[in-house]
């Protein structure tokens, strides 16, 4: 497979999980049930804050939605994030099953249309789209795609995706006094209430909920489940690329991270969780570099320069 | 742009203006709900239409229907909430609280030692010849005490403004996935709404139902399995069933799914049986155990009731509750406030005249065309004979029943249900209403849902709320009384501390620089 490819497919996967999550995190803070006026405020801006986004002025949830959502010099926005999505999609078409493509095409020509909805009914139609569209694509990947590199770039890059904005949604709760529901709310943002219910069979407590996000080993949306997913891709892919049996680097990387995350126990987990969350985000960028130099290969796209003894004499001639 | 209220006008209960939920007189909104008004003044029809679209594709999606005469219709919820403000719903709280404690007193007693007979509080035979008066729940101790795990209490309002009772429900009060499934929706739907009031929220039902019945489990189990008993998926009610086992995360049996065993209840799982600690059934006394009760239920647990019996397990609510929400005990409810608590009834009940008394019963044969008739055992709003808007025809028919069984009927005063402005057709018009608040008693303490469920009536002048006649509901909407109340506490952060702002996500290959190249002329 072309490195060009294997990185548009690693990209799809990070964008339209980017998207999916966004809309996830942006719809619970946009309806919340309990939402207080007063002390949103602080909500919102740390949201933003932990999203890498600067904000100045009031910031409702209106506003909110239009940067994280609708904003396209947001390259992180959920607009942006689907239209890279399918510019990505569109240089390697014939590397992804039809179906793949029409479905983000498809998503990427109704956008418009759901996006102006936000104007008339408010945003409750675009954070129910945007997730489903995604589940749409990767179910269509899921059926349509041999298990070979080309699937292995992409769950890696949805898993590696994952666990990036799980962290920072985490983030965006460290720190902030909370209602009681507000974790609720956190869990509801990744699906995880309902599991959450089941398996741990009781009230939802601060540590609870920290801890079953980062560390539940069944549910698929949690940090350490979508970490192994990515080291079990890494390591598919090392074995195509290296049959000696040499691990590349972003498989150490994250495999270090995932190890110490795993077996730290977890009230020094919740003792430091915002360094932890930080590091974690850290090792999700440091593997991404990883990838990017050692596997994607990228070179610049710079023109051809006149070298050696033609050059020399091209500079000498202009004494 | 004309104007969604123009038109409106409270009208008149016997010859007096009903109290109007929103308007204190023709224009002039009352001060909780005058930020609402304001903000719907504002609205279009067709914005409000919008939002009805919406509303009834997601409910549909959700499988959020109920079916009349066979039609499954998204469930009616009207886009305007009603408001009560703190110091009113600080009344019907302490009034439910107060209602729920006398009548689990009330319920211990009769299945008990009988006090409150031998007391001539309550005649003997009132109570054995209650339909849900049952021998086989005395001698059924419940572990912690309580019989009424989640109680449902009806209140109206009348012209004057205070909130009246109308019934208790203590068997298995329904309705509460709507009062939280019309929350989500609202706060979808206008989250803007939100932003201006302060409204206290109802999402911790579940939780605070599972609480209560993890207290109510035999003491022997320390980690107690609870299981929410459904009829089945043929139910009227069991998108409910589904919605609370859902939301507590506990499983939702069918009759057939659990086996009694030497007095012990298993659910039949795969691989090992589990033990079942706590059933919270949504089944009638009369179907939950064929070995006791009518023995063609095929949808009961044969033996669940032994099982109670012997401390394995816990029923809730109890066996044998509806002896304390019949029509007719309900009219000895301020006499039971007074006899167990020493306290006055903070909630009044709606006029009643109980015709097995024979005096009443002539005083009511002589206007009956000015009162309500209604069946002791029914519900669902099945049965009801309104005087003032019945045929003669009807009026014999009652006058005749009456006669012939007046132990089967209670006889009210026509209520004066409150009204509210409501979306019919393309204008807000005054409709009358009803709330049914929520009480779950975990045995420390009885907590009430703020709010509840608001049901109305949806044809001019009608009085009937039932939504298997025809009625809607909406969101209630409870407002804070400001800082202090617990649910909307903040608690500090509990573990770590703030750390430097994020980074923004990496970003993918930019574009390429090549694409005027790229764009060069296809022959």
């Amino acid at each position: 497979m072309l490195r060009r490819i294997a990185e548009s497919l690693f990209w799809i996967g990070r964008y339209v999980e980017r998207a999916d999550d966004t809309a996830r995190i942006l719809d619970v803070h946009v309806h919340d049930v309990v939402d207080t006026a007063d002390r949103d405020d602080a909500g919102r801006r740390m949201l933003l804050d932990v999203m890498g986004i600067a904000s100045e002025g009031e910031l409702d949830t209106r506003r909110l939605t239009e940067l994280l959502a609708l904003d396209e010099s947001n390259p992180s926005s959920i607009v942006s994030s689907l239209r890279s999505a399918r510019e990505n999609a569109r240089g390697a078409r014939e590397s992804i099953s039809a179906e793949m493509w029409e479905s983000l095409n498809a998503t990427w020509h109704a956008l418009a249309l759901q996006v102006r909805a936000v104007e008339l009914s408010g945003p409750h139609a675009l954070f129910r789209f945007v997730p489903e569209r995604s589940a749409l694509f990767f179910g269509l990947a899921d059926s349509t795609m041999s298990r070979d590199d080309a699937w292995s770039f992409l769950v890696l890059g949805r898993s590696l995706e994952r666990v990036d904005m799980t962290a920072r949604l985490l983030s965006s709760r460290v720190g902030q006094p909370a209602v009681a529901h507000d974790w609720v709310t956190l869990l509801t943002s990744c699906s995880a209430y309902e599991a959450f219910l089941r398996s741990v069979r009781r009230e939802v407590t601060p540590g609870l909920a920290v801890e079953f996000l980062l560390l539940d080993r069944l549910f698929p949306r949690s940090v350490l489940h979508a970490m192994l997913i990515a080291e079990s891709c890494l390591a598919d892919l090392d074995r195509s690329s290296a049959p000696e049996g040499r691990v590349h680097e972003a498989r150490r990387i994250l495999g270090q991270a995932r190890a110490s995350l795993e077996y730290e126990p977890a009230e020094r987990l919740l003792a430091d969780l915002g360094e932890w969350l930080q590091a974690l985000q850290a090792a999700c960028s440091a593997a991404g570099g990883a990838l990017a130099e050692q596997w994607f290969g990228r070179v610049s796209a710079s023109p051809w320069q006149r070298e050696g003894a033609l050059a020399a004499f091209a500079k000498g001639s202009n004494k | 742009m004309t104007d969604l209220f123009d038109g409106y006008e409270v009208p008149t209960v016997n010859g007096r203006p009903a109290w109007d939920e929103m308007f204190e007189r023709s224009t002039v909104a009352r001060p909780a709900a005058a930020t609402l008004h304001g903000a719907l003044h504002a609205l279009s029809r067709d914005d409000l239409d919008a939002r009805a679209t919406a509303r009834d594709g997601r409910f549909r999606d959700q499988g959020i229907t109920f079916s009349l005469s066979g039609e499954e219709r998204p469930f009616p919820l009207d886009l305007v909430p009603r408001v009560i403000d703190a110091q009113e719903w600080r009344v019907v709280e302490a009034g439910v609280i107060q209602r729920v404690k006398a009548l689990e007193a009330f319920l211990a007693d009769v299945y008990g030692p009988r006090h409150v007979l031998k007391d001539g509080i309550v005649p003997h035979r009132l109570v054995t010849s209650s339909t849900h008066f049952h021998r086989s729940a005395a001698g059924i101790v419940p572990p912690n005490g309580v019989r009424v795990h989640v109680a449902g209490i009806d209140v109206v309002r009348g012209g004057d403004g205070r909130f009246r009772v109308l019934e208790d429900n203590l068997r298995c009060p329904s309705g509460v996935s709507y009062v939280i499934e019309n929350r989500r929706m609202m706060v979808r739907l206008f989250p803007d709404l939100f932003g201006l009031h302060r409204v206290l929220p109802v999402e911790s039902y579940p939780s605070r139902l599972l609480a209560a019945l993890r207290a109510a489990a035999p003491t022997r189990a320390s980690e107690p399995n609870v299981v929410v008993l459904t009829p089945g998926v043929y139910n009227s009610a069991y998108f409910e069933h589904a919605f609370l086992a859902q939301q507590m995360g506990v499983p939702l049996v069918e009759g057939r799914d659990l086996v009694c065993r030497d007095n012990v209840v298993f659910m039949r799982t795969f691989g090992v049986e589990r033990r079942v600690d706590v059933v919270y059934r949504r089944i009638d006394d009369d179907y939950l155990d064929p070995l006791h009760f009518r023995p063609d239920s095929l949808v009961g647990s044969p033996g669940i009731l032994n099982a109670a019996r012997a401390g394995n397990v816990t029923i809730s609510n109890a066996v044998g509750n509806g002896v304390a929400d019949d029509k007719l005990i309900a009219t000895y409810v301020p006499d039971l406030i007074r006899y167990y608590l020493g306290e006055e009834a903070l909630l009044p009940n709606v006029e009643t005249y109980r015709p097995e008394d024979p005096e009443k019963l002539a005083f009511v044969l002589d206007r009956l065309d000015r009162l309500v008739i209604k069946p002791v055992d029914g519900s669902g709003g099945y049965g009801i004979t309104i005087g003032p808007q019945a045929t003669d025809g009807e009026l014999a028919t009652a006058r005749a029943a009456l006669i012939d069984n007046p132990r089967g009927f209670i006889v009210q005063e026509v209520v004066e249900l409150s009204t509210a402005p409501t979306l019919v057709g393309d204008r807000l018009v005054p409709r009358h209403l009803d709330l049914r608040p929520f009480a779950i008693n975990d045995g420390e303490r009885i907590w009430v849902l703020p709010g509840g469920l608001t049901r109305v009536a949806l044809r001019e002048g009608s009085l009937i709320v039932n939504s298997s006649q025809g009625g809607g509901s909406k969101d209630t909407w409870v407002l804070a009384p400001g800082r202090g109340d617990d649910e909307l506490t903040d608690t500090p952060f509990p573990f770590g501390a703030v750390v430097a702002a994020g980074i923004q996500p990496d970003p993918g290959p930019v574009d390429r620089d090549d694409t005027a190249q790229q764009q060069q002329q296809q022959q």
